[in-house]
């Protein structure tokens, strides 16, 4: 799913961020990103679709090259990758269906298709009498999932969740955990950065731990940690 | 990439949505457009006005040569001869010494009948009006005219005129495009401005758009129905505004106008042809303005 070889990333201002990542990650596996802020987490989330270029190295996911990739096929690769952050970045004046419908219109999906999968997918994270709600009348855990099911909709192969529990509290996080687990059970490959060493200790999956841009440990079934 | 219907009927929805949600940025915008048009519509209609005078007179452009009363018939002929085998003349036209101080007394009206004085011992020159194929080349036959040819005492062109007429028609064009284009980019300026400022509103939902695989096309069409929007709206006033003045000074033309020489480019098809101008320059500050804010927000 994700093939990365001696990537660098170094920012217009100076800062190296990553200084040589080699990792491989196969369909279907769930792994954690662990990391002390600033270790590098966040630009390696967004190397993955594309959000920032990597200055070297090369990097394949789902077999497109993100280095030859051409501006306009950026979306496609997008599409194909589902992303739910730390503040949900749901558009507040929409309500819960139009929040999902959303991702769905931008790929040009007919109302009837848009109807039936908004409806799958909020059915999916338990939303589905709360779909006329805006999310200012959800609770946070709710609205992790409202973001969640936006994720899922267009069926992508790859979810990434950068921190999707860092605003919620114990309880809430359990059921967003299950919710994505869940969604790995179908098959969909899961890359979650997080700092709950709760999460990561208890449901024993992949660890890859970033610190000063580098991989300093890559463990299956790993515990929480960052330290070489 | 081919759009769907449903998706094409779908950005002007949106556009239309956000024209009307950001109502008073809109008429801001809309009122900087109709001001430029209005300004661009007085400067056409007056320049296009100005170039079409100057060539209707241009046509009528003709030499005169006077003939240097020394010579004789058959110099005269002669002279005329040669004046026909001039290249790039269409015609040459002898008028008489006497044919000459009648037109002078018709053109001078009751004064010219004081001239009559004259038909005993006619002072004026016998001529020839010569006339170039290529209006253009009227200065240059007069001078050949001048240099080689016998007999003549002095040849006429009405170059003051002419010259005149072509150097302030010049400055008016060149000051009228300046001031035209000047105009345009602080329209489109205005407009980018404004639409900046709804979009810093829409900042979190393209941000979104981008996450989710949205096309920057698929992002940029609202914006483009919107600025298409605004400057439709913006030609509306300005082109009553046309109508109602040209036709004004079209109608009110023939009662002022003693220099029946001056001809305004007719009502039909010119004011429509600059109100379809209008239309497009409004239509094309309103997207150029609205997509060029959009561009910066799109590098996500």
């Amino acid at each position: 799913m994700i093939e990365m070889q001696q990537v660098k990333k170094t920012y217009p201002n100076g800062v190296t961020a990553l200084n040589g990542i080699d990792i491989n990650i196969d369909p279907g596996e769930f792994v954690y990103l662990v990391g002390q802020s600033g270790a590098g987490k966040s630009t390696f989330i967004k190397l993955i679709f594309r959000e920032e270029m990597a200055s070297s190295g090369q990097i394949r996911v789902n077999n497109k090259d993100l280095l030859e990739m051409k501006w306009r096929d950026v979306p496609l690769l997008r599409r194909e990758i589902g992303v739910v952050y730390q503040d949900f970045k749901l558009l507040p004046k929409m309500t819960v269906y139009e929040n999902v419908a959303f991702a769905l219109e931008v790929v040009e999906e007919s109302p009837r298709q848009i109807r039936k999968r908004v409806m799958e997918v909020l059915d999916q994270v338990g939303l589905k009498n709360k779909a006329r709600f805006i999310p200012d009348e959800l609770s946070g855990g709710e609205q992790q999932r409202v973001a969640i099911a936006r994720a899922m909709a267009n069926y992508p192969k790859l979810l990434i969740a950068d921190e999707p529990t860092g605003n919620l509290d114990p309880d809430t996080s359990w059921e967003i955990m299950k919710i994505l687990e869940e969604i790995n059970g179908t098959g969909t490959t899961i890359i979650m950065a997080t700092h709950s060493k709760e999460i990561v200790n208890t449901i024993k999956r992949r660890v890859i731990a970033i610190e000063g841009g580098l991989i300093v440990r890559d463990q299956h079934r790993g515990e929480y940690g960052y330290e070489v | 990439m081919a759009m769907k219907f449903r998706t094409l009927k779908r950005h002007f929805k949106e556009g239309l949505k956000n024209s009307w949600r950001n109502s008073w940025m809109t008429l801001a915008s809309v009122a900087a457009v109709t001001t430029t048009l209005i300004l661009v519509a007085v400067f056409l209609a007056l320049v296009l006005n100005l170039n079409y005078i100057a060539s209707g007179l241009e046509e009528d452009v003709q030499i005169k040569v006077l003939v240097d009363q020394t010579a004789n018939e058959e110099e005269i002929e002669e002279l005329g001869e040669a004046l026909d085998g001039l290249d790039n003349v269409e015609s040459v036209v002898f008028s008489s010494r006497d044919e000459e101080l009648q037109d002078l007394m018709t053109s001078m009206g009751e004064q010219g009948e004081a001239w009559g004085l004259f038909e005993q011992d006619n002072p004026l020159n016998d001529a020839f009006v010569v006339t170039a194929e290529e209006p253009q080349d009227t200065v240059a036959i007069a001078d050949v005219i001048i240099e080689d040819f016998d007999y003549v005492d002095r040849v006429n062109y009405g170059q003051d005129v002419v010259q005149n007429l072509f150097t302030f028609n010049n400055y008016a064009r060149i000051v009228g495009a300046v001031l035209i284009v000047a105009l345009v980019f602080t329209a489109i300026f205005l407009i980018s401005n404004t639409i900046k400022i709804t979009i810093i509103a829409r900042r979190k939902e393209i941000e979104i758009m981008k996450l989710v695989g949205a096309t920057n096309w698929f992002i940029r069409w609202p914006f483009f129905v919107e600025g298409l929007l605004l400057g439709i709206l913006g030609s509306i006033l300005p082109i009553a505004v046309l109508f109602t003045g040209y036709y004004y000074i079209d109608q009110n033309m023939g009662a002022v106008n003693q220099f029946d020489f001056i001809q305004l480019l007719p009502f039909t098809p010119f004011v429509w042809q600059l109100a379809g101008l209008i239309l497009l320059i409004g239509a094309v500050i309103g997207v150029w303005g609205s997509v060029m804010s959009v561009r910066k927000f799109l590098k996500v």
